[in-house]
C-alpha cells in the first residue's frame, strides 16, 4: 500500500524530546540571565542604598527605564540597535544581555531592601567591634539581609524564567518557541501548549512553593 | 560605528497612530484589571473560606496564572482553544489572558490582605450590631484596601507592560501598531524607541496618578 503522503504529520515521542531539550534551552537561558542580573544587581543595589548623589542619577534613572518598559520592547530594541554599533548578536546572546539587565535593574531594589533590613545599630556595633566597611558589609549585611529578601529574590528569579518565553521573538529556540515550531507542523495546538504549560510549572511551582515554606519558617 | 542613518520622519508621521493605538493598550489594561480585581477577589475569598471542588478550581487557576508565562497563557487562549473551536478575536485574546494572570496575581495579594486584619475586628464590629455585610464593607475591606494598594498599582503596571505581548498575537495596540509601521518601512530600531518612550511615560503617568490618589484616599 502507498503511505499516504501528509504535510502535517502527527505528534510524536521524538517531539516530546524536541521540547524537553528546548525547556533545557529555556533553564540555561534563565540560569546564565539571572546568575549575571543577580550579581549586577547587587552592585546596583549597593549603589543605591549608599545613594551618592552622583551615583543616584546614573543609576536610579537607568534601572527605572528597564523597569517601566516592556521586556518585548527592550529586546526588539536591544536586537536591533547593536548592529547598529557594529556588534553582532545572535539571538541567544542579545536575549541574554537585555534579560541580565532587565533581572538587574529588579534584584536592585530587592538588594537595597536587604540592605535596608539591617539595622543600623547592629552594623555600627559590627563597625565598633573592628570590622571594617567591607567586613561588615561581608559578614554581617550579607547573612542577615540576604536572608531577609531571599524570597523576594526567587521571585524575581522566576519571574525573570518566565519572561525568559519572550527572547522567542528575537528566535531563540527555547520552550515556547519549539511548541510554536510543533504547532505549525502538526496542527495540534491543545496538545502542545498543554505540554508545554507543564514544563513550565514543573520548573516553576517547586521553586515558588519551596521559597514560601522558607519564608514561613524564617518568619517564625 | 554609527553609521547607520536614523529615519525619525515615517515614525514623527505614524505617531498620532501610535498614540492613539496606545489608548487601546490603556483600555484592554484597564478592563483586564477591573475584571481582575473582581475575579481576583473572589478567588481569594474562595481559597480562604470554601473547601470542596471550588477551592480547588480557585488554587490551580492562582497556581497556573503565576507559575506559567504570561505569553504562554495569552497563546493557550488564542490557539489552544481553537482545537475546541473557540476562536477569540485578537482583542479578546489579550483582555483574556490579561486578565486570567492579573486575577491570580491579585488573588494572592488579597488573601494577604484579608489574612493581616485580625478575625477579631470582624467579631467586634458584629457585637456592635453591623450586619455582616455592613461589617465587611465598613472594616474589613477598607483596610484590606489599603494593604493591596500599591500591589493592585504594581499590577496595574504590570498590565500595561504585559498588553504589548498583544503584538505577538496580532492585536494592534500600541506594540502590534508599532510592528505593523516598522515592519512596512524597515526602520524597525526607531519605530520601537518610540515605542519605548511612549511606555515609560505612561507607567510614569499611572504611578504619578496612583501615588496623588494615595496621598488623598490616606490621610489618616
Amino acid at each position: 500500500m502507498e503511505p499516504t503522503v501528509s504535510f502535517f504529520s502527527g505528534f510524536t515521542i521524538n517531539d516530546l524530546w524536541f521540547l524537553g531539550e528546548a525547556a533545557l534551552r529555556t533553564l540555561w537561558i534563565s540560569v546564565l540571565s539571572i546568575s549575571i542580573g543577580t550579581l549586577l544587581g547587587v552592585v546596583c543595589g549597593w549603589i543605591l542604598y549608599e545613594g551618592k548623589l552622583a551615583a543616584a542619577l546614573t543609576v536610579a534613572p537607568f534601572l527605572d527605564v528597564f523597569r517601566s518598559v516592556p521586556l518585548i520592547i527592550q529586546l526588539v530594541l536591544f536586537y536591533n540597535f547593536a548592529p547598529i554599533v557594529g556588534l553582532n548578536l545572535d539571538p541567544f546572546a542579545s536575549g541574554m544581555v537585555i534579560l541580565s539587565i532587565y533581572t538587574a535593574a529588579l534584584v536592585a531594589n530587592v538588594a537595597r531592601g536587604g540592605i535596608e533590613a539591617v539595622g543600623a545599630p547592629m552594623r555600627r556595633a559590627a563597625r565598633s567591634l573592628g570590622m571594617t566597611y567591607w567586613q561588615d558589609l561581608r559578614y554581617v549585611v550579607f547573612p542577615i539581609g540576604g536572608r531577609a529578601v531571599f524570597p523576594a529574590w526567587v521571585g524575581v528569579a522566576l519571574g525573570v524564567m518566565k519572561d525568559s518565553a519572550l527572547v522567542s521573538v528575537l528566535g531563540y529556540v527555547e520552550l515556547l518557541k519549539a511548541s510554536q515550531i510543533l504547532i505549525t507542523r502538526t496542527q495540534e495546538p491543545f496538545l502542545i501548549l498543554t505540554i508545554a504549560g507543564a514544563f513550565y510549572f514543573a520548573l516553576s511551582y517547586p521553586i515558588s512553593r519551596y521559597s514560601a515554606s522558607l519564608e514561613k519558617r524564617w518568619a517564625q | 560605528m554609527f553609521d547607520y542613518n536614523f529615519h525619525w520622519r515615517p515614525v514623527m508621521k505614524s505617531l498620532p497612530d501610535l498614540l492613539e493605538a496606545s489608548l487601546l493598550t490603556l483600555q484592554v489594561a484597564v478592563l483586564a484589571m477591573i475584571l481582575g480585581i473582581i475575579i481576583g477577589l473572589c478567588l481569594a475569598l474562595t481559597r480562604l473560606h470554601l473547601k470542596g471542588p471550588l477551592y480547588w478550581f480557585a488554587s490551580a487557576w492562582v497556581e497556573l496564572a503565576r507559575n506559567t508565562p504570561a505569553l504562554f497563557q495569552l497563546f493557550f487562549f488564542g490557539f489552544g482553544l481553537g482545537a475546541f473551536g473557540l476562536h477569540l478575536s485578537p482583542y479578546f485574546i489579550v483582555l483574556v489572558g490579561l486578565t486570567f494572570n492579573c486575577a491570580g496575581y491579585l488573588a494572592e495579594n488579597f488573601r494577604g490582605g484579608f489574612q493581616a486584619v485580625p478575625e477579631t475586628q470582624l467579631r467586634a464590629s458584629r457585637s456592635l450590631g453591623m450586619t455582616a455585610w455592613q461589617a465587611y464593607t465598613r472594616v474589613v475591606i477598607p483596610q484590606v484596601f489599603r494593604i493591596v494598594y500599591h500591589p493592585i498599582t504594581n499590577q496595574m503596571v504590570w498590565a500595561v507592560l504585559m498588553s504589548s505581548l498583544g503584538m505577538l498575537v496580532g492585536f494592534r495596540e500600541l506594540s502590534g501598531e508599532t510592528q505593523f509601521f516598522a515592519s512596512r518601512t524597515f526602520r524597525i530600531f526607531e519605530y520601537f524607541a518610540v515605542t519605548a518612550v511612549i511606555y515609560y511615560v505612561i507607567v510614569k503617568i499611572i504611578l504619578g496618578a496612583s501615588r496623588l490618589l494615595a496621598t488623598r484616599l490616606f490621610r489618616y
